[in-house]
C-alpha cells in the first residue's frame, strides 16, 4: 500500500451531498479483471462529460488549475452507495489522494484506508469555509493535509485539526498492508475456529445436502 | 452482565482478538463471491502466494455480469470471461459454485437465505453493499471492498470498528397496497440517505413481527441506502419456520442445537440503542422516488417537491440537479408521469412474494403500448417456483417479458440498460445518476407500483389504477 504523510495540492470543491460511487465510477468501467490503471479518464464520468462525449467545461475537474487537483472537498455522505473499490482506484489514478467532507459512506471510507487514500472528516462549516477560500483564490490557493500532525491548512493559513484512528494513521504513514498484519494472528484465528466448532458446529457443516 | 442488543451479542461472539484503539478482528462465517469481484479476489490471493483459509465457508455464484436473456445470449465477452475465471478459480480453491442453470444460482443476496446458507447469529460478508439483505434472517451481514475481500479469503477474518446502534420500530398495520419496500423508502425519506451512516440498524416493532421473512429481507436490503452498512431483524418463530428444511440449513439434532442457541440471540429487553426512530406504518402510502437519491421519495399520490422551499443550499442544489436530470417540473403530481420501462426484479424485490404481488396487479391486464416491462426472477429457485404456480404465464399474457435470473437492469453491467433519456420504474434499490444506464431516469417503487405503472404507461397509484 502507498504511504500518506503530507500532501500540499490543488483542492477541487464539489459541494454536492450524497455523491455516490456510481457517480464516481460507472459500473461498466469496472467489469473485468484487468481494469487497474485504466480508470483515470472515467473518474466522475457522470459529471465530467456531456451527452455527446465531450468534456463539460462547467465541471470543476475539467477546468485549470482544478484539473490537477490532488484533494477533493465534498458535501455530506461522499462515496455512499455501492462497495465498489473501483471508486477509490479511479480517484487515485486521477491523482486524488485525499477527500475532505463532513461525512462519508461507511464502505467507501474503509476502502480509502486500504489504498493509501486519506478521508478527512471536518465540520460542515469548516468544509464550506475551505471551499470558499479555494474558490476565492480561483484554485490557486493550495491546501495542505498533514497526517503526521493531523491538521488541514487552508490557503489562507487557517489550521483545522482532524481526527483519525491511531491504527489507521500508523498504517497510512508507513504504507502497511492489513493482510500481512492479520496473518501474524494465524494461531488466534485457528484457536477461535477450533472453539467455535464446539460451540456452533452447524456453522461449519456446509457440504452439499444429500 | 449488562443488557445487550442483538447486535452486541452477535458481534461479541465473533471477536477473534482485540486489536486496540477500537478495532477488532472478527470471524467471518459466510463469505459469498459473485462474478464481478470473485475471480479478481481469488487471483489477487494467488498473486500474493496465499491460499484460501476456509473454502468450506465460501460460496460463489454468477449474477451481476451475466445477461438475463434466454440462453444468457446477451452476455458480453467480458461477462463470459469473468464467469470462466470464476469457474476456474473456485474449482481450484475448492469453493462451491452455483453455476448458471443450476438450482442455487441467482443474485447472491437472494440465494443466501433461500438455500439456508444465511443463518441467525452468523456473520456474513460479500463484496457487495447489499449484503445487508441477509440481516433479514437475524445475521450481521455487510458489504466489503476488494481489499477486504482478499483479506477475508486469506484469513477468514476482517478488521472492523464497532458501529453505533439504531433501532427503527415500525408499529401498526400496513394499509392495503402498502408493501415492505414502501416502509423502508418512507424511512429513508424521513431520516435521509445518510441517516444511518455509522450505525448498525435493528428493525423491530409490530409491523416487522407480523412480516414474513421475504419482506424483512427487502427492508434490510435498503439499509445501505439509509447509509447503514448493516440492518437486521431479530430471529423469531417466523425466521425458524422459514429456514427449517432449506438445503444448507442444519438438520436433525444439529437443527435443535442451533435453534436453542438462536433463541438466546434477541436483544435483552432493557438494552439501550444510540438512536431510536419510530414509524407509524398506518400513515405510510405506497412510495415512489422522484430524484437521484433514495431520499428523494414521495407518496405515489404526492407532489414533486419544489427546491425553492428548501432552506439548506446544498440540499436545494441537489434537488435542482436531480429534477433537471429526471426531466421533471416541481409542484405537480408525480402520478401521471409517463414511463418507458418497467423492471421487476433485483435483490430488493426479486423473490417469489414480490413476483406474486406484481402478478396480482398484472393478471388479466395488458402492458401499455410503448412500455417495455421485464420480470427477472432473483434466482433459479424463484424462477422454478414461480413457473410452477403459473406466474410466468400471467406475466407473458399481460405483455411482460419473463427472463433468466440475475441482477440484470438493476446495475446495467451486463449489456442490459435503460436507453438514454428514457424513464424507468424499477423495483431495485438505486436511482443514482446513470445507474440503469447513461442518462437513464429511474423511479424506485414496490413490485405492485411497478406493475401498475407498466399497465398504465405512467406512474400511478396502485390503489386507484388509472
Ligand atoms: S440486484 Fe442490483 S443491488 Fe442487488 S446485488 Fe445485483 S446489482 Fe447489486
Amino acid at each position: 500500500m502507498r504511504r500518506f504523510t503530507r500532501l500540499e495540492a490543488v483542492a477541487a470543491p464539489i459541494l454536492l451531498e450524497n455523491i455516490d460511487t456510481d457517480v464516481i465510477i460507472r459500473i461498466e468501467r469496472l467489469v473485468g479483471n484487468g481494469i487497474r490503471g485504466t480508470l483515470a479518464p472515467w473518474c466522475f464520468g457522470a459529471l465530467r462529460y456531456l451527452p455527446d462525449g465531450s468534456e463539460d467545461p462547467g465541471f470543476v475537474l475539467n477546468r485549470p488549475p482544478y484539473r490537477e487537483a490532488g484533494i477533493i472537498i465534498a458535501g455530506r455522505n461522499f462515496g455512499c452507495g455501492s462497495s465498489r473499490e473501483g471508486a477509490v482506484w479511479s480517484l487515485q489514478e486521477r491523482g486524488v489522494t485525499c477527500v475532505i467532507a463532513p461525512s462519508f459512506g461507511d464502505i467507501f471510507f474503509n476502502n480509502c484506508f486500504q489504498n493509501g487514500i486519506l478521508p478527512v472528516v471536518l465540520d460542515e462549516a469548516v468544509v464550506s469555509g475551505l471551499a470558499r477560500e479555494v474558490e476565492e483564490s480561483q484554485g490557486a490557493g493550495r491546501v495542505t493535509v498533514d497526517l503526521e500532525h493531523c491538521v488541514v491548512v487552508s490557503p489562507a493559513g487557517r489550521r483545522h485539526p482532524f481526527q483519525v484512528e491511531a491504527r489507521r494513521r500508523e498504517a497510512l504513514l508507513q504504507g502497511l498492508d492489513e493482510i500481512g498484519a492479520t496473518r501474524r494472528q494465524a494461531a488466534a484465528i485457528e484457536g477461535f475456529q477450533a472453539r467455535d466448532r464446539q460451540r456452533r458446529p452447524w456453522v461449519y457443516v456446509t457440504g452439499d445436502p444429500a | 452482565m449488562a443488557a445487550r442488543t442483538l447486535f452486541a451479542k452477535i458481534w461479541d461472539d465473533h471477536v477473534v482478538s482485540d486489536l486496540g484503539d477500537g478495532a477488532v478482528l472478527l470471524h467471518v462465517d459466510r463469505h459469498l463471491l459473485h462474478d464481478l469481484g470473485g475471480s479478481r479476489g481469488l487471483l489477487d490471493l494467488k498473486q500474493r502466494g496465499l491460499a484460501v483459509q476456509s473454502p468450506e465457508l465460501t460460496f460463489a455464484t454468477p449474477d451481476h455480469a451475466i445477461s438475463s436473456a434466454a440462453g444468457r445470449a446477451g452476455t458480453t465477452e467480458t461477462g463470459w470471461s469473468l464467469l470462466d475465471a470464476l469457474r476456474a478459480e473456485t474449482r481450484e480453491a475448492g469453493i462451491r459454485l452455483f453455476d448458471v442453470g443450476q438450482r442455487g444460482q441467482g443474485i447472491v443476496h437472494v440465494i443466501g437465505p433461500e438455500l439456508g446458507l444465511s443463518l441467525p447469529g452468523t456473520l456474513i460478508v460479500c463484496g457487495d453493499s447489499h449484503t445487508c439483505t441477509h440481516g433479514g434472517v437475524g445475521a450481521l451481514a455487510f458489504g466489503i471492498g476488494s481489499s477486504e475481500l482478499s483479506h477475508v479469503l486469506a484469513t477468514q477474518t476482517l478488521v472492523q470498528r464497532r458501529p453505533k446502534t439504531m433501532r427503527v420500530r415500525f408499529e401498526g398495520a400496513l394499509r392495503p397496497g402498502v408493501l415492505p419496500k414502501d416502509l423502508i423508502l418512507h424511512l429513508i425519506g424521513v431520516i435521509g440517505a445518510a441517516g444511518g451512516t455509522g450505525y448498525a440498524v435493528e428493525y423491530a416493532g409490530s409491523a416487522i413481527a407480523a412480516m414474513p421473512v421475504e419482506g424483512r429481507l427487502t427492508i434490510c436490503n435498503l439499509s445501505i441506502e439509509l447509509g447503514a452498512k448493516m440492518g437486521f431483524v431479530a430471529p423469531d418463530e417466523t425466521t425458524y419456520a422459514y429456514l427449517q428444511g432449506r438445503p444448507y440449513a442444519p438438520k436433525g439434532e444439529a437443527w435443535e442445537h442451533a435453534l436453542a442457541a438462536w433463541r438466546t440471540l434477541p436483544g435483552d429487553p432493557d438494552a439501550a440503542f444510540d438512536r431510536e426512530v419510530a414509524i407509524d406504518v398506518a400513515g405510510v402510502a405506497p412510495q415512489v422516488t422522484w430524484g437521484t437519491s433514495p431520499e428523494h421519495v414521495v407518496a405515489v399520490d404526492g407532489t414533486i417537491p419544489d427546491p425553492t422551499a428548501e432552506a439548506d443550499p446544498v440540499r436545494r442544489r441537489a434537488m435542482e440537479a436531480a429534477l433537471a436530470y429526471m426531466g421533471l417540473e416541481p409542484g405537480g403530481p408525480i402520478a401521471g408521469t409517463k414511463v418507458d420501462w418497467v423492471f421487476i426484479g433485483s435483490c430488493t424485490n426479486g423473490r417469489l412474494s414480490d413476483l406474486r404481488e406484481a402478478a396480482s396487479v398484472a393478471r388479466g391486464n395488458r402492458v401499455a403500448d410503448g412500455v417495455r416491462a421485464w420480470v427477472v426472477p432473483g434466482s433459479e429457485i424463484v424462477k422454478r417456483d414461480a413457473e410452477a404456480e403459473g406466474l410466468d404465464r400471467v406475466f407473458t399474457q399481460a405483455g411482460f417479458e419473463w427472463r433468466e435470473p440475475g441482477c440484470s437492469m438493476c446495475l446495467a453491467a451486463n449489456g442490459e440498460v435503460v436507453p438514454p433519456g428514457q424513464r424507468s420504474v424499477s423495483t431495485s434499490n438505486r436511482n443514482f445518476v446513470g445507474r440503469q444506464g447513461p442518462r437513464a431516469r429511474t423511479h424506485l417503487a414496490s413490485p405492485a407500483v411497478a406493475a401498475a405503472a407498466a399497465l398504465a404507461g405512467a406512474i400511478t397509484d396502485v390503489r386507484r389504477p388509472a
